[in-house]
């Protein structure tokens, strides 16, 4: 029987935080932690002593201070006299909104683009590659600029609409393309609308319903009920009905030429169309690429084994090729909404108030707060982007493969 | 037996029908239209909607474009020469052309000097992107961002001198330490580089650029085409060393490099570059030493570096994750050390998979060069939207003055897309 003996300790040397690997990285780590202290403090005390020589201060009490500067887009009550804070939360706002109308067709022109540059048509296929290569290769503020450029200087002026043989007219009658910005309808609300509304949504919510019931009558018994159709007689006729019952209590408010503007109805000015429509075709542009590559991953294979299996064209691609496109397709896809919405601070270009142009333009101008609106800024976005970074993370680990 | 079959059968051709060109319907164009633009009705009417739309695009641009107007000297000239008709008004492409890439104050007698450091850009960069180009040409690769800093902003011929023989010592030292040991000789070169420019800095004479050969350009005044080049450039040039050290940081095992590096690349990633320009322009300042007086120009290109090697750390950690575990179990198991391991075995394999995704954050980095028009810098779409469109001879020219800016854009970001391509398929070694 042999006895181990332990192997000889070795006294711990200073010189073996050199030329031991094992205690090596200890002394890198202690390196780099001094020199993250010194250019820290070498970097704070600069600050301070600038701040000082400037006779300035760290302070956020500016938010407080009535903004004294109009915005002429708001989605909550603003005016003058309301606070830098208030300014900021309608940039906030107004940030939020453009990021997610341009986050819609931006995705609904790549998805368009992509499938139809897979077509076999040779035409449509060369024509949606221009569009790729034309969108992706020239600045997208370049583009904001050109649409910019467009709405103001080649749409007429809302006086063009007026006389009898005007130069310019309203589009059915209910649109109006101004340089001013483009004024659409509103709805106005009246008395039992509630009704129509929930009504819709209870048909919403019985589209759901009869889609589950219908899967499962299939799993369970194999009849296969018509899906389609009855969907879409669901999602109509109760609320044409109840709008009739309820005798039209929902109404439109067009918009009318009155004096030297437009009255009524909703107005989108100039600067957030343009800046929604550069970022959505530029955008676009992108994500098809990113839907070209996600259809173009999947393999011929998959399309031969489920049409072997006797699946129709339109049951193959909601079956099988979607489903594995998709988990291609879409972490790039959040990506780029990630990016549309940095890329929406460059609406102070055009004068969108967004929260750039609130926080980081207006108010960082006349209160001389760089430092701490300069701060807030960027924690805004580093929260906007941490939250979409953590939901593609619950999405990957929801999508990943489950292997055995 | 085939008489015998030949007298069964009423007819039995001998000879060979002459081979007939297949019918016109299943050949040539026409054979090609019906397979490619009308294979079915729908896609039939898909065809007949993108001519329309073809026609829709070109039948305003294209007479716009031809009867375009080269030589007048304000808009009112130029509309007076079109009388009427739809036509372009290129001229205030010739009238403003110096402006447009070179920005309203750099001297127009020194225009020579950034237009022979673009050309040498192509001859500095050539050994780069072209490997099969002779190996010696990288020694003007060296030399080249001196010469251009020397021509570009003129002054004294010392500063760039000392900046060299600093690079010269730096690399001569690590030369000598790194056969013995990499980290001895990456931060000895460092120190060796920082001891020349500090003596050197001593040794140049206050008032050295006051009767140069060139005459000194401060960075305030360069403008136009050439700014968005430079800053494309110098910050895609930077950041790639900053962002191959960011990725192998984030790769490491010890957790306070890793965490700094994780924390850096998350922010940068996190916050629009706008903001970051921001801070080049209000809040940079702030940081240095009060006496010390770091021009925009060189505030931008800090913070632009910063940006592009967060992204360019990502791609790179995208190579190294790519990169089979086996690869660096090879490596230790050959006995090499991190420094070696990396340098001759991981790093190649990882920066040839990451080259598409490199040349992607470069070509998006230099489209985002056109942003520093929002801090009041006048690169070429500042120059547009600022001294141009605002003078009185050209208020109101947008379409040619923006189409010339797409177009010049185009043609860059395309062409690199383009050499990315090559690249990829010449790099590319697995079978096929």
């Amino acid at each position: 029987m042999t006895t181990l003996s332990d192997p000889p300790t070795q006294q711990f040397r200073l010189s073996m935080l050199v030329y031991d690997t094992r205690y090596r990285s200890l002394t890198f780590q202690a390196l780099a932690a001094l020199l993250l202290a010194l250019s820290i403090f070498y970097l704070g005390s600069n600050l301070i002593s600038n701040l000082r020589a400037a006779g300035l201060n760290i302070s956020f009490e500016f938010l407080g201070a009535p903004a004294g500067y109009d915005i002429n887009q708001t989605l909550v009550e603003y005016d003058s006299q309301s606070s830098h804070a208030r300014a900021a939360v309608v940039g906030v706002l107004n940030t939020l909104v453009v990021a997610v109308l341009a986050c819609v067709t931006a995705t609904i022109f790549g998805v368009l683009a992509g499938v139809l540059r897979l077509s076999n048509n040779w035409l449509v296929s060369k024509l949606m590659a221009f569009y790729v290569e034309i969108f992706r290769n020239i600045p997208v503020l370049i583009w904001i600029i050109i649409i910019f450029t467009i709405m103001t200087a080649v749409l007429p002026a809302p006086s063009a609409f007026r006389g009898a043989e005007p130069d310019a007219s309203m589009v059915m009658g209910s649109f109006a393309f101004t340089n001013r910005g483009i004024y659409t309808p509103a709805p106005v609300w009246g008395p039992g609308s509630m009704v129509v509304v929930l009504t819709f949504v209870a048909s919403i919510v019985a589209i759901i319903a009869y889609r589950k019931y219908t899967t499962k009558l299939l799993y369970d018994t194999g009849r296969l009920l018509p899906v389609f159709w009855p969907s879409i007689a669901l999602f109509f006729l109760p609320t044409i009905l109840m709008f009739f019952i309820m005798g039209k209590p929902v109404t439109l408010d067009v918009p009318e030429l009155k004096g030297f503007n437009f009255q009524g109805g909703i107005k989108v000015g100039g600067p957030l169309i343009a800046l929604w429509f550069a970022l959505s075709i530029y955008t676009g542009a992108f994500i098809a690429e990113n839907v070209r590559a996600g259809i173009q991953a999947v393999s011929k294979g998959q399309t031969e084994a489920a049409a072997a299996l006797g699946l129709r064209s339109g049951r193959i691609m909601s079956l099988v090729i979607l489903p594995q496109a998709l988990r291609v397709i879409i972490p790039p896809l959040i990506s780029q909404y990630l990016n549309i919405t940095k890329n929406s601070s460059l609406a102070i270009a055009v004068g969108y108030a967004d929260i750039t142009a609130t926080l980081g333009g207006i108010t960082l101008n006349q209160t001389g707060r760089a430092i701490e609106c300069v701060l807030l800024l960027m924690l805004f976005y580093l929260t906007i982007s941490l939250c979409i970074s953590a939901f593609m993370n619950v999405y990957n680990n929801a999508i990943k493969l489950k292997e055995r | 037996m085939s008489e015998q079959h030949a007298h069964d059968v009423a007819f039995v051709r001998t000879e060979f029908v002459p081979e007939s060109p297949p019918p016109g319907v299943a050949s040539g164009p026409v054979k090609w239209m019906r397979e490619n633009l009308f294979a079915s009705p729908a896609n039939s009417v898909l065809t007949l909607l993108s001519i329309y739309a073809i026609y829709l695009i070109l039948s305003p641009t294209l007479p716009w474009i031809l009867n375009g107007v080269w030589t007048a000297s304000s808009l009112s000239e130029c509309r007076e020469i079109l009388n009427g008709t739809s036509g372009a008004c290129f001229a205030v492409l010739t009238e403003r052309w110096p402006q447009l890439l070179y920005g309203f104050k750099y001297p127009a007698d020194e225009y020579w000097r950034p237009t022979l450091a673009f050309v040498l850009l192509f001859i500095a960069a050539a050994p780069v992107l072209f490997f099969d180009l002779p190996r010696k040409l990288l020694i003007f690769t060296g030399l080249y961002p001196f010469l251009a800093f020397w021509l570009i902003w003129g002054g004294t011929i010392l500063t760039p001198l000392l900046a060299l023989a600093g690079c010269v010592v730096g690399g001569l030292v690590y030369q000598r330490l790194v056969a013995s040991n990499f980290a001895a000789g990456f931060f000895g070169g460092i120190v060796a580089a920082l001891v020349v420019w500090t003596l050197g800095g001593v040794l140049i004479p206050e008032g050295a650029s006051d009767n140069a050969l060139l005459p000194a350009v401060p960075s305030r005044d360069l403008g136009g085409f050439m700014l968005n080049m430079m800053l494309g450039v110098t910050c895609v040039s930077l950041s790639l060393p900053i962002g191959i050290a960011l990725a192998l940081g984030r790769q490491s095992s010890m957790p306070l490099i890793k965490w700094i590096c994780v924390v850096f690349i998350e922010f940068i990633r996190g916050v629009p570059l706008i903001t970051l320009l921001f801070v080049a322009s209000v809040m940079l300042s702030y940081f240095f030493p009060p006496e010390s007086t770091v021009d925009l120009f060189l505030r931008v290109v800090i913070m632009i570096t910063m940006f592009s090697s967060a992204y360019i750390a990502e791609v790179i950690r995208g190579g190294l994750a790519a990169l089979p575990r086996g690869q660096y179990e090879a490596a230790d198991s050959l006995g090499l050390d991190y420094a070696q391991a990396m340098r001759l075995i991981i790093l190649p394999q990882a920066l040839k998979i990451s080259i598409p995704g490199i040349v992607n954050v470069a070509v998006g980095l230099f489209k985002d060069t056109t942003l520093v028009s929002v801090i009041s810098m006048f690169d070429l779409v500042g120059m547009i939207r600022g001294p141009i469109l605002a003078s009185t001879e050209w208020n109101g020219v947008y379409w040619e003055l923006l189409g010339f800016a797409a177009a010049l854009f185009f043609v860059v970001c395309y062409g690199i897309s383009q050499y990315s391509q090559w690249l990829e398929r010449r790099l590319a070694t697995d079978h096929r």
